[in-house]
């Protein structure tokens, strides 16, 4: 065989080996991504979308507008105090409640409720809210977000496994189908 | 002496390294690059040294686990021997090493470092201020305090304004649906593998880069970057008027450098660690989160913005900006490089040089935030309670219980969100106060339906009375003529 052949026939191996491993690395990209994209999964959701309970209806006289926390549905063990969240719970009259997120719908600040004047300020960028939520001024471009709620056998409950933000202002919760219900 | 070379020379007859070593540091550079202004990149280099250092000593007691890091920052802090120095230099070195890099960044910007043939140089540069500023939030991340996790949520609101993908961001970059333990072990693995990794990879290039294409002659007004005659210019004024870098430049380097991280270290030691402020729980909600000083502009910015603005200059601006940074070498990739001749640039400089440090002042004071506590922890000054009414102190009170005292000063103390309310009643008539007060507007909240009619009232006879003691108070001159229709012509005020 000639030199230019020989030649040839190991750039054609050559190149055979890049494909080779080119398909390798396709195949071992799958579960890598997989794996990045973990936090996405559909089959998490289903921890994070439950009831959480906030006590008896019996601790939110009507009227008042109360903190309560709660731990996450979807937590794990080193989660330490991040495991568990707050949120204003407003209790209209007997049986209608507002769960409103404890996030600025602005950045995600914790907002502060102030029973005298009746309304929700925000420490970081001045967002003020009324006391149903909606806004009063600042830069937040829409109300407190809302938590669905439930109440079982003289038990309030909500669904907020996930972090409201401003471009997911239901997260989590909208796929249940059966949301504010008393 | 002997032992020493001889061990020398047995290493080199491996590594054969040494001729090229030798060779790189002597290389001949422009005479006038021996300058002062030169040495802030190699100075950002020593203080990235001085990061990784203090950053592994720090990982030896640090736990990145949200239910424990903490803890483990306060254990640094105060049981471990000079624990807290460690964590000082390293909390400062993150500051000096984003001056120096913007402060080095703006040289080569004002010398035209950037034209022909150093386009890559700077490109390479760019993502170099990235990865600085991603260390800078990453390292805030690891701190884990309440600002760390506020902090958080304002980027998960940032980035879930992205069109389309927002939500999907969030739950990437938060590793879940909420702010937990998974969000800190990313925020790990980015500050301690990811950002540092392509971090020594990128200085590494840009280094490599700087030694093959030469340092930028010092620039002079009227000598023009053409790519047809550049690289031949260059290495003729290098062989005509060059110095070998070692040892004729680099002593500038090693004492600035020196001074850098003495002043550093006198710094951590000085003022010592940054926090960790209050621990991260999310259901302690008195907290007032702020950024760590190279975010304050950002912060002052989300605050300043008009609403509808904030999404689309989010979203867009950082592109833009991103985007014509590395466009610049392209688009003035040849011309004049001396600052003198280039207005326009020292222009550009100024302007965000201007409106950067206005933005981070103005962060230091956070005029838009209400002050939380001012209702009851500042009282109405008593220069504004004497000689007054029962009905007018009455209002003083209702001012303070509705918390008017967080947005509106009073004598120097309150909140600075509204204006301050000592004088009032001189730009503003009852009525208008009254309307003010019921429907808010102007960034005000609407009182109508917190107040009863005594309170408003009384409210408003209080703000009626502030006003300097020789000035009247405003009042509504065309109610008087109405008035003075049908009221006695000598124009006496009604009862």
């Amino acid at each position: 065989m000639s030199e230019s052949g020989e030649l040839s026939r190991r750039t054609i191996l050559m190149k055979l080996g890049i494909a080779f491993n080119a398909v390798v690395g396709l195949i071992l990209a799958v579960p890598i991504l997989r794996y990045v994209l973990s936090p996405l999964a559909r089959s998490r959701k289903a921890g994070y979308e439950s009831w959480i309970p906030l006590g008896a209806v019996s601790d939110y006289p009507a009227g008042e507008t109360r903190l309560a926390s709660f731990q996450n549905p979807d937590v794990q063990p080193w989660d330490g105090k991040t495991a568990d969240s707050a949120c204003w719970v407003r209790r209209v009259d007997e049986g209608k409640f507002q769960v409103f997120a404890i996030n600025c719908a602005h950045l995600g600040c914790p907002v502060r409720w102030f029973a005298q004047s009746r309304l929700f300020m925000c420490p970081c960028h001045g967002g003020v809210y009324y006391e149903d939520g909606s806004r009063a001024s600042g830069p937040p471009e829409r109300g407190l977000f809302i938590y669905p709620y439930k109440v079982d056998a003289g038990k309030l409950f909500i669904q907020a496994g996930e972090l409201p933000t401003p471009g997911n202002p239901n997260a989590g919760i909208q796929k249940t189908g059966k949301a504010t219900c008393a | 002496m002997r032992l020493i070379e001889q061990i020398g020379e047995w290493f080199d007859a491996r590594l054969q390294l040494a001729a090229d070593v030798r060779e790189t540091a002597g290389h001949m550079v422009p005479r006038e690059t021996a300058s002062w202004f030169y040495v802030f990149g190699s100075a950002a280099f020593v203080v990235l040294c001085m990061q990784i250092v203090t950053g592994i000593l720090l990982a030896v007691i640090y736990v990145p686990s949200a239910g424990e890091a903490w803890n483990s920052l306060q254990t640094i802090n105060h049981s471990i021997t000079l624990g807290w120095y460690i964590r000082a230099l390293h909390g400062w070195g993150s500051d000096f090493m984003v001056a120096l890099v913007l402060i080095h960044m703006v040289q080569v910007f004002l010398f035209g470092a950037y034209k022909f043939p150093r386009e890559l140089t700077w490109i390479v540069g760019i993502f170099l201020l990235l990865m600085t500023l991603g260390m800078a939030f990453s390292g805030q991340v690891l701190r884990f305090d309440q600002d760390a996790f506020w902090g958080l949520g304002i980027g998960a609101s940032i980035s879930s304004r992205v069109p389309g993908i927002g939500p999907y961001a969030v739950n990437l970059l938060l590793g879940g649906p909420i702010i937990a333990g998974a969000t800190l072990s990313r925020f790990f693995a980015l500050h301690v593998f990811v950002i540092p990794g392509l971090l020594i990879a990128f200085v590494s290039l840009h280094l490599l880069m700087v030694v093959k294409l030469g340092i930028n002659e010092w620039p002079v007004p009227g000598r023009i970057v053409s790519k047809a005659t550049y690289v031949k210019e260059y290495h003729e004024l290098t062989k005509r008027d060059g110095i070998p870098f070692v040892p004729s430049a680099v002593w500038k380097d090693l004492i600035f450098g020196g001074c850098v991280l003495l002043s550093l270290a006198a710094c951590a030691a000085y003022f010592g660690p940054f926090g960790p402020s209050g621990r991260p729980d999310p259901t302690i909600i008195q907290t007032a989160p702020r950024p760590d000083y190279f975010f304050l502009w950002l912060y002052a910015l989300l605050s300043l913005l008009p609403a509808k603005m904030e999404t689309p200059a989010l979203l867009i601006g950082p592109v833009v900006v991103i985007a014509g940074l590395l466009l610049l070498p392209f688009v003035f990739g040849e011309g004049e490089k001396s600052w003198r001749r280039r207005p326009l640039a020292v222009l550009t400089v100024l302007l965000v040089a201007v409106a950067l440090g206005t933005l981070t002042d103005l962060a230091a004071h956070a005029p838009w935030s209400p002050e939380m506590d001012a209702w009851s922890g500042n009282p109405v000054p008593e220069k504004f309670l004497e000689h007054r009414t029962a009905l007018e102190r009455q209002g003083a009170l209702v001012f303070q219980v509705k918390q008017c005292r967080n947005c509106h000063a009073l004598g120097n103390s309150g909140g600075n969100r509204g204006p301050a309310l000592d004088e009032v009643a001189v730009t503003m008539t009852e009525d208008q106060l009254i309307r003010q007060v019921i429907q808010g507007g102007g960034n005000m909240p609407a009182y109508g339906k917190n107040l009863s009619p005594a309170e408003t009232t009384a409210l408003v006879a209080f703000l009626k009375t502030l006003h300097p003691a020789g000035q009247p108070p405003a009042r509504d001159a065309s109610r008087e003529i109405v008035n003075g229709e049908s009221s006695p012509p000598s124009g006496s005020s009604q009862p």
